[in-house]
């Protein structure tokens, strides 16, 4: 049975990994062919990129090589799909090979567009990849007072990107003698703080007491740069001295060219991962449909059940248990204090003050990350 | 010609059933229904707010069994 992974973020890598060790045996004995495409012979660890643009971390940091995260018995290749074809359960790749499959798992995770909305790119900064990461590093570093207004798109991955990027910047100019230079107005695109409630309540005393204003129901709708102007769809206007955004997301552009979904977001059932109408291709992480949080704790969870059913198939011809949607997300409430939002399909969040210990063990994560990805943790 | 979509958004917390719409409504065509089903109480009253703020139809809304429907429909 040949099972193909497309895609080598944290879904991906996970799924592989832990596929590896369920089916050791099949592998050795050639009754199973594992095989990973990925467009880089590189892993990020992408929450890294926060600590890159507060000049905490260097980019370096942030990758392995790939081929060093994988199990024996996965063959690796750096060369991504360009084409799907489902109904005959085959991929082109760049290269120009054309691979068949009896199991397919989509894990091409999602990128950031702040071309979608006018102004936006040109005149903001952002988290979200190495070079974007560097320019705010930079810009923050040089920035010497005025107001520091937030902007969110939708959709967007990390959810917990807004409130921590607001008060890991809050301490950052605090801590460099700007507090009474430097004012901080947050925006969000509903009506309240963040999507997670007992975040938003929890971010609403922390903003108060920090003197942060904010605005709800903000969609950006386009940016002047010359006159330093947000606009938003609900008709409002927001001067800023220097805007952070949080950038809308879209899924690979592959995803979208192939038609496998709208924006490429990929329709799959929200339990057993499978993409609508078919039994035998799968999709997991950011590039799925599933109204869920795009984010790595989500890939991480998806994959484990997803390892788990795509083994059964192998061994006993059907999947055995469904995802139950849960998310863990650590949320930065500044240099060094942090809480977290742990929920699933059927219990929501309860998140607890934010404490000195938590922050550590997100420290201790960004390190912990790589047995993670490994399958390990 | 007009597309109807359906957002299941029962019992999930984030983004929300709001944020899937605008999401929706985003790379949606003018003209197109989108249907939300939520769990979300909230929903009932944040969806047409958002609705009306930004000029686009609100269809319908209806409770069935703890689940509410609202159908928008994108207006531009």
């Amino acid at each position: 049975m040949k099972i193909l992974i497309v895609g080598g973020g944290m879904g991906g890598t996970i799924l592989a990994n832990n596929l590896a060790r369920r089916l050791c045996g099949e592998i050795k004995s050639n009754k199973v062919r594992l095989t990973m495409l990925s467009a880089s012979d590189k892993h990020m660890y992408q929450p890294g990129l926060l600590y890159v643009a507060l000049g905490r971390a260097a980019t370096d940091e942030l990758y392995r090589d790939q081929a060093s995260l994988l199990e024996p018995g996965i063959e690796f290749h750096v060369d991504p799909v360009e084409e799907f074809d489902l109904d005959k359960n085959q991929v082109k790749t760049k290269s120009g090979k054309t691979i068949g499959y009896d199991l397919i798992a989509i894990a091409t995770g999602s990128r950031p567009v702040p071309e979608e909305i006018p102004g936006l790119a040109e005149n903001s900064i952002n988290v979200y990849t190495e070079d974007a990461a560097l320019k705010f590093w930079k810009t923050i570093n040089a920035f010497r007072g005025g107001r520091v207004v937030i902007t969110v798109g939708v959709p967007h991955k990390c959810p917990m990107i807004p409130p921590e990027v607001t008060f890991c910047l809050y301490d950052f100019f605090r801590d460099r003698g700007l507090a009474d230079k430097v004012s901080f107005h947050y925006t969000y695109p509903i009506g309240r703080l963040h999507s997670l409630e007992p975040v938003g309540k929890w971010m609403q005393g922390e903003f108060d007491r920090r003197g942060i204003t904010y605005e709800t129901l903000f969609n950006m709708k386009q940016i002047d740069g010359a006159k330093k102007l947000l606009q938003s769809e609900e008709g409002s206007e927001i001067n800023y001295d220097l805007l952070v955004a949080v950038p809308g997301h879209r899924g690979m552009e592959v995803i979208e060219k192939n038609k496998l979904g709208k924006g490429g977001w990929i329709p799959v059932d929200r339990n057993r991962l499978n993409i609508e109408g078919r039994q035998n291709a799968f999709a997991l992480g950011d590039t799925t449909n599933i109204p869920i949080s795009k984010a790595g704790s989500t890939a991480h969870f998806e994959a484990e059940a997803l390892a788990e059913n795509l083994a059964a198939i192998v061994k006993i011809g059907a999947p055995v248990r469904d995802y139950d949607g849960k998310v863990f997300c650590f949320i930065e409430a500044g240099k060094d204090k942090a809480t977290y939002a742990m929920f699933n399909y059927n219990n929501p969040p309860d998140p607890k003050p934010a404490t000195k210990s938590i922050h550590w063990f997100k420290m201790a994560y960004n390190q912990l990350y790589w047995a993670s990805a490994r399958g390990l943790l | 010609m007009a597309e109807k979509q359906v957002i299941d958004a029962r019992g999930t917390y984030c983004p929300g059933p709001l944020m899937e719409l605008i999401a929706a409504v985003k790379l949606a065509t003018v003209g197109d229904e989108i249907e939300v089903l939520s769990t979300d109480e909230g929903s009932a009253s944040d969806i047409p707010e958002w609705i009306r703020k930004v000029g686009h139809q609100l269809v319908s809304t209806a409770s069935e069994s703890g689940v509410w429907h609202v159908v928008v429909r994108k207006a531009k």
